[in-house]
């Protein structure tokens, strides 16, 4: 693929082929353009990190409803933290998968500028982290698996927010999470951004989507913030391992979902397919164990993240 | 229970090591050149005995200056009674960026410390209990993977001994340069936290200035008492973040520990001279 351009470049470059093929009438011009199509098609593969951070937040990419319509049946939206509102940032309800009960609890982000405005393009607020706590605190008096969509490019930094302890519903979600005896796997699906992704994420299955990025900051934040150059923000993305191989590598994530060539926008029903295999599978693997299994395998397995080294200090040098 | 499982682990694995750590009292540091000096706050000159017997609180305009670690500890502590613990953690600069390696080595030289975060057994009012303090000095207290697992570490410790755990928070959040690997210490920090639950233990965390993003998005804000000091900036976003996204200019005093105090997130505010005797009745309370 050519260095300056992105996959979005090469995205709209395919889309217009597409269209011309489609117009012409003579089938020898549609069999040479194939070849041309084909071969573009094929340079979508190798993506850089960057592009990878452009697939996360491309607008076409599957939302939440989508993948819910996709994934379960007879899917009940419920609202409210029971304290102070409703977040439209997060959804929650019940649904059947595969015939079982599970709560599906996710960011919600909206497919256009109106539902954009009014979900806060997913960027909860406290309300939305304590609805979810709710529903997990549910699901375990009903022994029902927890499934969580992440997608938001972080909690929302607002008044409102901070008035009412945008970090203890964080802080809550976290050590909530990590000893629920029902099964939580995770699932993220564009953006896992930071703290306001994580609060839904201390699962014992974490899985990401190909194309999608899990880091502490958006990688204009990191540009801005430790080079002081916003404009760097590509190269961010490649030193900062935000993506799923890089993750998985380093074993912070569980496994990586197959995402059809040029995202999963580009052919969403077998995107759903390969999420709802994975989805069965780990469900599998988590159904069967016992509370304790299930507790105690979540604890270490986020005890044992860092990077770090323990040395020897001997007492006379620690003077 | 799984908690018996892992307090067996715990019990295990983890003291009788090969590595043999130094188990030492700090030793008095020298203050370095600049800190005490002026103000932070209203830039005038600090006289330093008189800073000293105010407990470091400015003489001008009453601000609590931020503190190194082992002045917090100094002055919380029963005199002597501070044993430090799990010393020896570096981090491996998960990006290899060049750096943030100069950074390490430049706070380490300035403040002789491992990394942002101390801890270790001590006595308040003769009670016995575990401490952290978090070091503002350090690379503005932030959480990276060391700092992540000594909390941890304090944690599990105060588990094993049955003492209560006090920490002193003074952080700017998460540490940027580690990136993902920050973000898992809160993860890792708050769950660690619920064997404390487990055994009934007691968590007092002390909110001092700053205390913000991924620090009190996690540990911070999950004491089962909260105290603060006055006048803290205390936050999840920062102020500047939060005015860019608003687009507009932040009231007077929000974000400060009078605000949480009021919005109901902090139990009590605790002027510096006061903070050893609150902490020694609330041990007493659950001796």
């Amino acid at each position: 693929m050519p260095k300056d351009q992105s996959i979005l470049d090469l995205e709209k470059k395919l889309d217009q082929l597409l269209k011309e093929r489609d117009s012409l009438t003579d089938e020898k011009a549609q069999g040479a353009m194939d070849g041309v199509i084909d071969a573009l098609h094929q340079s979508m593969k190798s993506l850089t990190a960057w592009d990878r951070v452009l697939l996360a937040r491309h607008p076409k990419r599957p939302h939440i409803e989508a993948v819910i319509d996709a994934l379960f049946q007879d899917f009940t939206e419920f609202h409210g933290d029971r304290f102070f509102g409703d977040d439209p940032a997060i959804m929650g309800g019940l649904a059947f998968f595969n015939g079982l009960p599970v709560t599906v609890i996710g960011h919600r982000k909206g497919s256009n500028t109106a539902e954009n405005i009014e979900t806060n393009f997913a960027m909860p607020h406290p309300e939305g982290y304590r609805k979810a706590l709710r529903l997990m605190k549910q699901a375990a008096k009903f022994k029902r698996p927890i499934m969580t969509f992440i997608d938001t490019p972080g909690a929302y930094p607002g008044i409102g927010a901070e008035e009412r302890g945008q970090a203890e519903a964080i802080a809550q979600n976290l050590k909530a999470m990590s000893h629920i005896n029902v099964p939580v796997i995770t699932v993220i699906l564009g953006e896992g951004g930071s703290g306001g992704a994580l609060a839904l994420a201390v699962s014992n299955h974490v899985l990401m989507t190909e194309n999608s990025i899990y880091s502490v900051l958006s990688p204009e934040g990191y540009a801005s913030i430790l080079w002081k150059d916003a404009s760097r923000s590509k190269e961010a993305a490649e030193v900062m391992k935000l993506t799923a191989s890089d993750l998985l590598e380093l074993r912070l994530i569980d496994g990586i979902i197959k995402e059809p060539i040029g995202g999963a926008h580009r052919d969403p029903l077998a995107f759903y397919k390969s999420l709802k295999d994975a989805l069965r599978r780990s469900l599998e693997i988590y159904l069967s164990r016992p509370d304790d299994a299930l507790i105690y395998g979540r604890y270490q397995k986020y005890r044992n993240m860092g990077f770090y080294q323990r040395f020897n200090v001997r007492p006379e040098e620690s003077k | 229970m799984s908690f018996e499982i892992l307090k067996k682990h715990l019990q295990k694995e983890r003291p009788p090591q090969k590595i043999k750590v130094a188990e030492t009292q700090p030793v008095q540091v020298e203050v370095p050149l600049g800190l005490y000096e002026d103000c932070p706050f209203c830039q005038r000159k600090l006289n330093k005995e008189t800073l000293e017997k105010n407990f470091f609180v400015c003489h001008h305009c009453e601000k609590p200056l931020r503190l190194r670690s082992i002045d917090r500890i100094n002055m919380t502590v029963d005199a002597g009674s501070f044993i430090e613990k799990g010393k020896g953690y570096i981090t491996l600069n998960p990006f290899f960026d060049k750096t943030y390696d100069d950074k390490i080595i430049e706070n380490k030289n300035k403040t002789h410390l491992e990394d942002a975060f101390i801890y270790g057994s001590a006595r308040i009012d003769a009670e016995p209990c575990v401490i952290g303090v978090l070091d503002s000095h350090f690379m503005m207290g932030s959480m990276g993977s060391v700092v992540g697992e000594k909390v941890t570490k304090a944690i599990e410790y105060a588990y094993l001994k049955k003492y209560p755990l006090i920490i002193f928070v003074a952080s700017g959040g998460a540490r940027m340069q580690e990136g993902i690997f920050s973000l898992m210490q809160m993860a890792k920090t708050s769950s660690a936290l619920y064997l404390l639950d487990q055994a009934g233990l007691l968590f007092v965390s002390v909110l001092t200035d700053p205390t913000m993003g991924g620090v009190t998005a996690s540990f911070a804000m999950l004491g089962d008492i909260i105290l603060a000091e006055p006048k803290a900036l205390i936050g999840f976003a920062g102020p500047r973040v939060i005015e860019q996204t608003i687009k507009e200019t932040l009231p007077e005093g929000f974000q400060t520990s009078e605000f949480l105090l009021k919005k109901g997130f902090v139990d009590k505010i605790v002027p510096r001279p006061e903070m050893k005797t609150v902490l020694g009745r609330i041990l007493h309370y659950h001796a």
